[in-house]
């Protein structure tokens, strides 16, 4: 066991590397210069001038350094907790304007994930027990997962927010208050978070639940299913066992399904203006904000492997074959 | 009598037409009776296996009756026949290296299937420990996942969850297809010492292997395209058979001590017909050497001597 741990966090490691070098390097090599673009901005008509902001500003995010020192400051600073400065928020650290994102990111994505999840598991269980109910469930779920996330979240925006006006379509929370703790501020907080959960829940649903549907059915011939039926047990047992055992594939494919979901969120985020990660990322991108680019990839990064080391860890737990297959079972 | 089977049709549904797979088969097993049911792939015997305790959803029971110790089994009516299941009827499956769930422990789950039976496990937990020790199992096998067993383990495992309720009749279907000679016979000798302790009070034995059921089996019943061919003790099948194609089918085998010197195996030239629109009279006529006019007419099923049975005009 330990060691299938350890194997597995090397594995982890290694791509958090490589995931963390990649990271570096697009941003680097995107055309366009950050420190020109904001001194732009700041319309500074003195050649003279300009030109000795820019070699301040050079020197103040490191450019004017050889790539390869860069690269090894960059990771020093990692390592610190040090993710930089911002372009577009000077001189305010990225490390902080990511942490005031990721509570939100985090909010709308783990709700939208496990509740998707698990609901669509159990739709998809139910539709097999009966041909009516399947003939609906299928041909819903099928419109619902090949749905765009953007689409629908405009669907929604629209129909709920704009038209029937019952809630906010824009923003984390209402512009006319401040955070604090209180019942106002949080109860519009939930008012801003619930159209954005909504469309990143109905989309990840239909897949679900087809998955599920077919791998129940697939159980449900299987070879231990008839036996248990031969012998008259009850359909209750045979569909808890065909139950359990139909998980099994739907962890993994939560597993595979968590970058898409993840930029699933990233879009719904811009569609209705919501102060996650994803927005982050389209600010950042729109000013050449290297630094807050970067350590969003890596939040990103991190997050997915994180999320793929517990389900890991979660198939162990739930399979037996994979547990035999780690502490060696006897023949 | 134990089981007294009159007439039983049971057809496959398919999108071109009925499959005749069991096309009017009568027979009785007695009490303590090891029956053999032999034939090639495709004659009716796994249905007939099936036809006694479940009806999957493409078969269709069309005719005949079955009784079991006197009382009618209902076996076109799937939910009336679910008390009888396990416990008068139970089955040891072809499939029993996948019979058991992969993810539940092998202790567990039989604990969940007697619980789902109305049987307090405490009761039977006893017995189950002797019967697994009487199969040369470790009552540990208990605490195990079923992949942590090895083919003939899981065989053996499913043999005593099967009989665990003394089922009046047990349907041994291919039992010993997927396991090799030794462990064969391994579980052919279980499953005679289940019924000389009376677990299970008589027995009916698919295969397709007639030299292992020769051993093991009181008689031997043969069918051919849906039909019995005959059935009569298991020395008389082998040594005296008087159907045409049993004669044909016990010739194809090999003798111990014979070599290839003393002529070729003979097969038998030609292949079963299809059971979709199957011919009528004898249906074994088109590849018999002695079928003539009368064969256009079926057979019937008459003793021809005590305890022997033969489907044919030439043995009538």
């Amino acid at each position: 066991m330990w060691r299938y741990i350890g194997r597995k966090l090397f594995v982890y490691l290694l791509t958090f590397v490589i995931a963390v070098t990649i990271n570096w390097m697009i941003p680097r090599f995107m055309p366009g210069d950050p420190v020109r673009s904001m001194l732009s901005r700041a319309s500074v008509g003195n050649p003279e001038a300009l030109q000795r902001m820019n070699d301040y500003y050079t020197g103040v995010f490191g450019f004017d350094t050889p790539l390869h020192e860069q690269y090894l400051a960059f990771w020093g600073g990692l390592l610190r907790g040090d993710l930089g400065v911002s372009v577009m928020l000077y001189p305010q650290p990225v490390l902080d304007i990511i942490l005031r994102s990721v509570p939100y990111t985090l909010a709308l994505l783990l709700p939208a994930i496990i509740l998707s999840w698990i609901v669509g598991n159990r739709i998809g269980a139910f539709a097999a027990r009966k041909k009516l109910l399947d003939n609906t469930v299928l041909p819903v779920g099928y419109v619902l997962t090949a749905m765009p996330y953007m689409w629908l979240a405009l669907l929604l925006a629209w129909s709920l927010g704009i038209v029937a006006g019952v809630l906010p379509t824009s923003g984390g929370y209402s512009p006319t208050l401040r955070p604090e703790f209180s019942w106002l501020f949080i109860s519009s907080l939930i008012t801003h978070w619930i159209l954005p959960f909504l469309s990143m829940f109905i989309v990840a649903l239909g897949g679900w639940a087809i998955g599920m549907r077919n791998m129940i059915i697939y159980e449900l011939e299987a070879d231990y299913s008839n036996y248990l039926q031969a012998l008259g047990a009850p359909s209750r047992l045979i569909r808890r066992y065909a139950f359990r055992n139909a998980m099994l594939p739907q962890i993994t494919g939560l597993a595979v399904q968590l970058g898409t979901v993840l930029s699933g969120a990233l879009l719904t985020e811009i569609v209705f203006n919501y102060p996650g990660l994803g927005t982050l990322i389209l600010q950042a991108l729109n000013n050449r904000d290297f630094f807050v680019l970067q350590g969003t990839f890596l939040f990103v990064v991190v997050g997915v492997l994180i999320a793929n080391f517990i389900i890991d860890i979660v198939y162990v737990l739930v399979d037996p074959r994979t547990r035999v297959q780690m502490t060696g079972g006897a023949a | 009598m134990t089981l007294r089977v009159n007439d039983l049709k049971v057809y496959y549904q398919t999108l071109r037409g009925d499959v005749h797979a069991l096309d009017g088969v009568t027979f009785d097993l007695a009490d303590g009776e090891i029956m053999g049911l032999a034939g090639e792939s495709g004659c009716g015997k796994t249905t007939l296996g099936k036809s006694l305790i479940r009806l999957d959803t493409r078969m269709r029971h069309v005719g005949g009756t079955i009784e079991l110790d006197g009382k009618d089994v209902p076996i076109a009516d799937d939910k009336a026949m679910v008390p009888l299941r396990y416990h008068e009827i139970s089955l040891i499956p072809q499939y029993a290296m996948s019979a058991l769930n992969p993810t539940r422990k092998i202790g567990r789950m039989i604990n969940e299937l007697l619980r789902a039976r109305g049987v307090r496990p405490v009761d039977i937990a006893d017995e189950l420990r002797r019967r697994l020790e009487l199969v040369g199992l470790d009552p540990d096998v208990l605490n195990r996942f079923p992949i942590e067993l090895s083919g003939g383990m899981k065989q053996r495992v499913v043999m005593v969850m099967s009989t665990l309720l003394n089922p009046s009749l047990l349907i041994a279907d291919e039992v010993t297809s997927a396991l090799d000679v030794s462990t064969q016979r391994a579980v052919a000798e279980s499953l005679v010492e289940f019924r000389d302790r009376e677990y299970v009070k008589s027995m009916v034995f698919v295969t397709h292997d007639i030299s292992l059921v020769y051993q093991m089996a009181d008689t031997i019943m043969v069918m051919y395209a849906g039909h019995i061919v005959e059935k009569a003790s298991a020395s008389t099948i082998v040594n005296a058979p008087r159907h045409p194609y049993t004669q044909m089918l016990i010739s194809a085998l090999p003798e111990v001590g014979t070599t290839t010197d003393q002529g070729r195996l003979e097969g038998i030239p030609g292949t079963p017909p299809g059971l979709l629109n199957p011919p009528t009279g004898c249906r074994f006529k088109d590849r018999c050497p002695l079928a003539f006019s009368k064969c256009s007419e079926r057979p019937p099923l008459v003793e021809i001597e005590p305890g022997h049975w033969a489907a044919c005009w030439k043995t009538g």
